[in-house]
């Protein structure tokens, strides 16, 4: 797996210089896992990188196989020399008590509102508020500085919304106006609009090389770019290895491999092959280079956005925590750091 | 222990069979899954209407789905049995919505719902209106006795089986108590809830603005006469969908993600009572030859440099039978815990099917006896 283009790293100084990575996807392409591998990779050198999940799903807590997260940042892994990954569960309803309690030392009194849905009522009417609240959390955790003054992560990695929704989901500009003008929110939603378009922040997209990822992805590059949030990297997961010589592809797609050939080469590593294996194993070849043949048609369209690739294997024993340090590993070789 | 196999063709044959649900998590092949049973059973002579959510543009296309369009079209193609027929829809959410909302309404009342701009929130963001529509979209059509087979896809829904809970979810949410305490305290209520309540209802306030509990308000007044016929309609589809003329299906691929949710979903549509047919395995692969792996492998290497082509189709050999072994395991797991749901696998094509003859490819595989390899 090399990057696209020779000469020039995938990984930019820009992706290099910002804290905050954004990973969003196409739900299925597997956004979590690569957003966890990344986390992982950046965590290389001794540094402390924290990963955050906004949509409630305990993805991460799965992934690393540890107890559901609450609403706390947990160390979850450690990388190769020592890095450490948090991991960070923001819960939209705990999000907003905070923000009450702060701001109008309201606790106790919204813990038994709670219970009558009454968050969930807000952030329904509002549903920009639910952005707002999410993304000013990161922002939060972005900002933070220990007691050294130094910011407390070296990186923060969001697994984000999927491609459809991202642009709303940063879009804050836009959530604004579903609220209120003034207030301790608003002003966070302003913080958090510089942050997103300064160079602290960068977005990227996973996909696979299938149809409709990739023209989902395509479409959400044109909308970032449309309302100037930076793209980093497009992350192509699941890629199949090609196995066969390039000048055999065509023709294997195509079922034309000679089996004559096939049947000479397999009786020199002393197995004796019927029709009936030569034809499956044709087969398995023709399946092989259709889908080599398709996926370079997809890298090519990808290619034409201009943004550069990254691009990770297919996990063979599905994603888990050994999956995720392979991810890593490859993204490291990629010169991600 | 035998596993069942799940035997579609006679389910999609059978003229009971009224309505086919399929559920599974994104990106598992649902529409296409929806799209192949759909035109197996038109092959077959039924007349059926596929109801998509978000096809893949090719797969729209494929079938004369040009555009969101909130009824369904007869797809031109030659059939099988020319005494069926095959019509597609693509589900507008929004429009579905409009059409609910004017039904169960007069024609100004409508016209102020409509206008308002928490209607618009409603209709289309508010979670689970887009498996609410589907399901009211059904339930339609189905009214209109126009078809034999309605095959309906659901969205990919992170919240599983949304479209169950949605229609609970949306009336409880618009029954307005919450906006009338925020909007109008009465002082009964600030009774109970004390002074901690005035100053949540400051801070929504002060957080969303005056105007938009202002809409809201006014939104649930117009909304209110309607929650009766909306609660009628929402339990009669879901009778609707437990009657044994329908069947769902889960569709999963072989991998923990997607099989967690499938496994959800079995529970699930097993306890609200639902028809579950059983378990439709998409994309596997069932390795071609029959040339054990270790073998493969070690011929694979000794190949190398002087046969590269047999040793670089031994290794893609060799690489479906690891990609075999992790699936099923991934089954073996699923198995222990659903015995008796039953399965069919469906092979993976070379290509995503975006065309007819690839849609009737999987139709063949769906309807066919695969043995366990």
């Amino acid at each position: 797996m090399t990057a696209e283009t020779p000469g020039t790293p995938a990984w930019t100084s820009e992706c290099h210089r910002a804290r905050l990575h954004i990973v969003t996807g196409k739900g299925g392409t597997g956004k979590t896992t690569v957003a966890a591998a990344l986390a992982l990779t950046l965590a290389a050198d001794g540094r402390r990188v924290l990963l955050v999940e906004v949509e409630e799903r305990q993805g991460f807590a799965r992934l690393f196989d540890v107890p559901p997260l609450p609403y706390e940042e947990r160390k979850v892994a450690i990388a190769h020399d020592g890095g450490e990954v948090r991991a960070l569960a923001v819960d939209v309803e705990a999000a907003l008590l905070e923000y009450f309690q702060i701001f109008y030392s309201l606790g106790f009194a919204v813990r038994s509102l709670k219970k009558m849905g009454a968050v969930e009522f807000a952030t329904t009417l509002a549903p920009g508020l639910r952005d707002v609240l999410l993304t000013g959390k990161v922002k939060e955790t972005v900002t933070r500085l220990g007691s050294d003054s130094k910011p407390v992560y070296d990186a923060v990695v969001v697994d984000a919304p999927p491609t459809g929704r991202v642009v709303t989901f940063l879009g804050v500009t836009g959530a604004m106006s579903d609220i209120a003008r003034r207030g301790p929110i608003h002003s966070q939603a302003e913080g958090v609009v510089r942050l997103l378009h300064s160079p602290d922040t960068i977005v990227h997209l996973v996909t696979l090389l299938e149809d409709m990822p990739v023209t989902e992805t395509i479409e959400a590059i044109g909308h970032l770019r449309e309302v100037d949030l930076p793209v980093g990297t497009i992350i192509v997961n699941a890629a199949t290895e090609p196995r066969l010589p390039a000048a055999s592809l065509v023709p294997a797609a195509e079922h034309r491999l000679d089996h004559a050939r096939l049947a000479a080469g397999l009786a020199a590593a002393g197995i004796v092959a019927d029709e009936a294996m030569l034809d499956g194993l044709a087969t398995e070849a023709a399946e092989h280079g259709i889908r080599v043949l398709d996926e370079a048609g997809s890298r090519e369209q990808l290619v034409a956005t201009g943004v550069p690739m990254l691009s990770l294997p297919r996990l063979v024993e599905g994603a888990d925590l050994g999956g995720v340090y392979e991810l890593a590993d490859r993204l490291s070789e990629q010169g991600v750091r | 222990m035998t596993k069942r196999v799940l035997d579609l063709a006679p389910l999609l044959r059978d003229r009971h069979t009224k309505v086919v649900v399929t559920c599974g998590s994104g990106g598992v092949g649902k529409t296409t899954i929806a799209a192949a049973m759909a035109l197996w059973a038109a092959d077959a002579g039924r007349k059926v209407a596929v109801l998509t959510i978000d096809p893949a543009k090719r797969l729209a296309q494929a079938l004369g789905l040009e555009a969101l369009d909130n009824d369904p079209r007869r797809v031109d193609i030659e059939l099988a049995d020319p005494g069926g027929e095959l019509w597609a829809m693509m589900l507008d959410t929004r429009r579905t919505f409009d059409e609910m909302v004017m039904h169960h309404s007069t024609a100004q009342r409508a016209e102020a719902i409509l206008a308002n701009p928490f209607y618009k929130v409603i209709s289309t963001s508010f979670s689970g209106t887009q498996e609410y529509m589907a399901m009211e979209k059904l339930s339609t059509l189905a009214a209109t006795n126009q078809f034999d087979l309605i095959v309906v896809d659901t969205p990919p829904s992170r919240s599983a089986l949304d479209f169950l809970d949605a229609p609970q979810r949306l009336s409880a949410f618009l029954d307005g108590r919450m906006i009338r305490l925020l909007s109008v305290p009465s002082r009964g209520v600030m009774k109970v809830l004390g002074a901690g309540f005035t100053l949540f209802s400051k801070a929504v306030s002060t957080v969303l603005g005056g105007q938009m509990l202002n809409d809201a308000a006014q939104f649930v007044r117009l909304f209110e006469e309607m929650f009766g016929g909306f609660r009628e309609r929402a339990q009669a589809t879901y009778e609707l969908l437990r009657e044994p003329g329908t069947a769902f299906v889960v569709v999963s691929i072989c991998e923990a993600d997607s099989l967690r949710e499938a496994s959800y979903f079995a529970d699930r549509l097993r306890a609200e009572r639902m028809p579950l047919a059983g378990l439709i395995l998409n994309r596997t692969h069932p390795p071609l030859a029959r040339l054990p792996l270790a073998t493969a492998e070690v011929a694979a290497e000794k190949l190398e440099r002087t046969a590269p082509l047999t040793a670089a189709v031994l290794g893609i050999h060799a690489d479906r039978l690891a990609t075999r072994a992790a699936e099923l395991h991934m089954r073996a797991r699923f198995d222990r815990v659903h015995t008796d749901l039953p399965i069919i696998e469906v092979a993976t094509l070379a290509s995503d099917a975006h065309d007819v003859p690839a849609l009737r490819e999987i139709g063949l595989r769906l309807t066919a006896f695969s043995p366990v390899a």
